[in-house]
């Protein structure tokens, strides 16, 4: 029977990434000094479970690798050998060489062999072992096949008490030969009245007769037996035979491509990777769909109806209504099988600040709390680079060395925090750090040295840290390797938009700053706000409106250019005319005749000016990008419930787009009066 | 047809076990540790146990141990799933009560053949 084992091979995978998050944080306990024996044994399972698995599924050079990382841990978990930090960090560089195998083997590409090698012989250094030529194959020759055997077969008592059965031992000598004469000894059997049904007293002998059969082969067949029996096998006469070893030849010479082609899976997409669930969200889903069908019953009774009373059409609207709430719940429980905890983006970042802080020689505690917090699994998986970078930002950049801190009367160890929460329908995410904060003349000079601001512009603090997110922006001194690159906190902003989320930063000179990320809990549902534009029918995100009102004239300012304002008790709000961003024939262009919705994005409002405020439901997202393109200042579309395509305004992408054109049109009023 | 316990932490391995002796129509139930697998064992009779060794929560000798002294599985096959290097394995399952083992890795085919060998 022929299986495909790759259909396992998505499981191996994903079990395997999983062992080696576990090994990695197992491995950063251990380095703390934490010596704990549950522990080791924990690694080690990790690392044998690969092991196994990778042989099992024709990944031999993982398995070979993972070899002797395995006997490392065998040793350590058996005492016999000291856990020491130059041990501890070999294998945590040999799980990162792990983890870059299985990932090449899974896309396709190629392993990196040279740090492969380098590793397996920083393992085998510690071992004591030689770098023997792993495939020194004990080519055991085995003698030529006799033209026979005589087997003598006598069990122990105990035989069958592991549940091994001497009948199906020589059936199986049997199958080997071409022919079997067995003969049984009962001598050994005691008289009935003591005999154990459970004890073994016979033994055999068995003369196996032609068919190729060597020793090995026989022997192979006691194996399991082999200290619960004697076991003599004599030749009967020997030949010269060498077809036995030849054909082992051939064997292997024929599987060995066969392997190579199963090492190197054809470059499958990891987006169509699987997710798992946790079986209480499967049984609230299977519960909502038993309401709905309840429902459903009620529901379809109405249709039998002859004639309506005003009484049956209460009922129908009490129907509709359960059926209403029966709907979003199911959507809700849909929408959390989704969900995943953020501790997976989280675990990483222990490892990331270990190696960091000693390459930075900083001292660095890093606290995490929140991890329990949950994320749509696509949204999970985007944040995590961004929130590298941010991590390893504030460990460049946020915290001061041990000997400035202890100057600025601070502990030598800086902390970081890291935590997730809910806010509001949002999550949050925070880096926290209680370094030197940001300098907020450095940016300044850097931002008009580099042109992103005039050089006589004020502006308040924040405004000043948020240019840090410009594209091209980075005041590291000294480029490191870690960050400074200039190509940073841009991306970070980017990613998270494009997650529909927001990132800024707030800052404590001397006390440190905390950088904040609110991110939708999902990406597929979005409460939205309709509002009517001429004919057309646009969704503002609800959670960005802070309200929407009426214009009154006298609150309508108007500023250099053709830009407006709007006084808004003490603030000057500017308005966006969206009818004139998106060529779009309004009713009115008249501010009095419409209305101003007040909207945020990090940290920045506008008023959009609509015909009318249409009413608010829950959307679907629908993406542009992949339906038509992306279209800046828009986040997506949606199908309304009359078949009508509504397109959603993605706010803080709006807040840019105005905020270009009124630059734009400042550099051509300045252009024109030069 | 036969029913098989098919014991093992790690959820690919087990998978591919459970495949391959379904496809050859045993009835196979899974475990994913040791006190899992004794549990089952003792609200179902099987025919044949198949376990990991290196398990959390409870080992597979352990579990062998724990099995082999219940009446009803006095004369069951109990096969380990180890590796070539844990000699020492072997003899600690035997002792325990395991009646011999596969050794990882394996293939279907191998697999098919020592459980067809067993169950005869």
């Amino acid at each position: 029977m022929s299986i495909d084992l790759e259909q396992f091979h998505e499981t191996f995978f994903e079990e395997s990434f999983e062992g080696l998050d576990i090994m990695e944080s197992g491995l950063l306990e251990l380095e703390q000094g934490e010596v704990d024996l549950e522990n080791i044994n924990t690694i080690f399972r990790s690392a044998h479970s690969i092991k196994g698995g990778s042989g099992t599924f024709g990944f031999s050079a993982v398995a070979e690798f993972t070899h002797d990382m395995e006997t490392l841990l065998d040793q350590m978990r058996n005492g016999e050998r000291q856990v020491s930090v130059s041990v501890v960090e070999t294998l945590l560089g040999s799980v990162d060489v792990l983890r870059n195998m299985l990932n090449a083997i899974r896309d396709g590409s190629d392993i990196d062999v040279d740090s492969v090698a380098e590793t397996t012989v920083a393992i085998k250094a510690i071992l004591g072992l030689e770098n023997t030529t792993t495939d020194s194959v004990k080519e055991q020759v085995s003698e030529a096949a006799a033209k026979g055997w005589i087997v003598h077969f006598t069990p122990h008592i105990d035989i069958m008490k592991t549940g091994n059965d001497t009948v199906r031992l020589i059936r199986e000598l049997n199958s080997l030969a071409d022919k079997a004469e067995v003969t049984v000894n009962n001598d050994a059997l005691p008289p009935l009245s003591e005999l154990e049904p459970e004890d073994c007293h016979q033994s055999w002998v068995i003369n196996l007769i032609g068919g190729e059969v060597s020793e090995d082969d026989i022997r192979e067949v006691f194996a399991w037996v082999d200290d619960e029996c004697d076991l003599k096998i004599e030749a009967m006469a020997k030949e010269d035979d060498y077809i036995g070893p030849e054909r082992r030849d051939d064997d292997r010479r024929q599987k060995a491509p066969e392997r190579r082609n199963t090492e190197r899976r054809s470059g499958k997409s990891s987006e169509s990777s699987s997710i798992r669930v946790n079986i209480s969200k499967v049984d609230e889903l299977i519960n909502m769909v038993g309401e709905l069908v309840i429902t459903q019953s009620m529901l379809s009774r109405f249709g039998d109806q002859e004639d309506f009373t005003p009484a049956t059409i209460e009922r129908l609207k009490d129907g509709l209504a359960q059926l209403e709430g029966h709907t979003r719940e199911l959507q809700e429980s849909v929408m959390r099988v989704r969900m995943m905890p953020i501790s997976f983006a989280f675990q990483r970042f222990p490892r990331l600040v270990h190696d960091l802080s000693t390459t930075f020689e900083k001292k660095i505690e890093l606290i995490v709390t929140g991890e329990t917090t949950e994320l749509d699994k696509t949204v999970l998986e985007k944040i995590g680079d961004p929130l590298v970078h941010l991590v390893r930002n504030s460990l460049d950049h946020g915290i001061e060395s041990p000997a400035d801190r202890v100057k600025a009367g601070k502990s030598e160890t800086g902390v970081i925090e890291l935590s997730a929460f809910h806010q509001g329908g949002n999550i949050v995410i925070q880096i926290k750090d209680d370094g030197a904060g940001l300098n907020k003349n450095k940016i300044l000079s850097k931002a008009k040295e580099k042109g992103l601001v005039s050089q006589d512009e004020r502006m308040p603090d924040d405004q000043v840290y948020d240019l840090i997110f410009r594209p091209g922006f980075s005041t590291a001194d000294v480029v490191s390797d870690v960050s400074g690159r200039g190509v940073g906190m841009d991306v970070v902003r980017r990613n998270i938009r494009e997650l529909g989320g927001a990132v800024e930063v707030k800052s404590t000179p001397g006390e440190g700053s905390v950088f904040t990320i609110r991110l939708p809990l999902t990406l597929a549902i979005l409460d939205g706000q309709l509002v009517g534009i001429g004919d057309e029918t646009y969704i503002l995100p609800v959670i960005s409106i802070i309200e929407s009102l009426q214009v009154k004239t006298e609150n309508i300012n108007a500023v250099a250019g053709n830009a407006e304002v709007y006084r808004l008790r003490d603030e000057y709000i500017p308005i966006v005319r969206l009818y004139q961003i998106f060529g779009i024939k309004p009713i009115s262009t008249d501010l009095e005749n419409g209305l101003l919705v007040v909207v945020e994005a990090e940290g920045k409002k506008i008023a959009i000016y609509v015909d009318d405020l249409l009413g608010q439901q829950q959307v679907v997202i629908k993406s542009l990008e992949t339906n038509f393109k992306k279209i800046e200042g828009l986040s997506g579309a949606t199908i309304l419930g009359d078949g009508t395509v509504a397109l959603i305004i993605d706010i803080a992408g709006l807040i840019d787009l105005y905020q270009k054109d009124m630059a734009s049109s400042v550099v051509s009023i300045k252009g024109a009066a030069a | 047809m036969a029913t098989i316990l098919a014991v093992d932490d790690s959820a690919s391995m087990r998978q591919m076990v459970s495949f391959t002796l379904k496809g050859a129509g045993y009835q196979v139930t899974e475990a994913a540790d040791g006190q899992e697998a004794l549990t089952k064992a003792k609200s179902q009779q099987f025919d044949l146990i198949i376990t990991d060794v290196n398990m959390p929560v409870m080992d597979g000798i352990t579990f062998i141990r724990h099995l082999r002294g219940e009446a009803n599985y006095k004369f069951i096959p109990m096969l380990m799933l180890t590796t070539e290097s844990a000699g020492d394995k072997k003899a600690q399952g035997k002792a325990a009560g395991a009646t011999g083992w596969i050794v990882k890795p394996f293939n279907p085919d191998q697999l098919l053949n020592t459980v067809k060998k067993v169950l005869g």
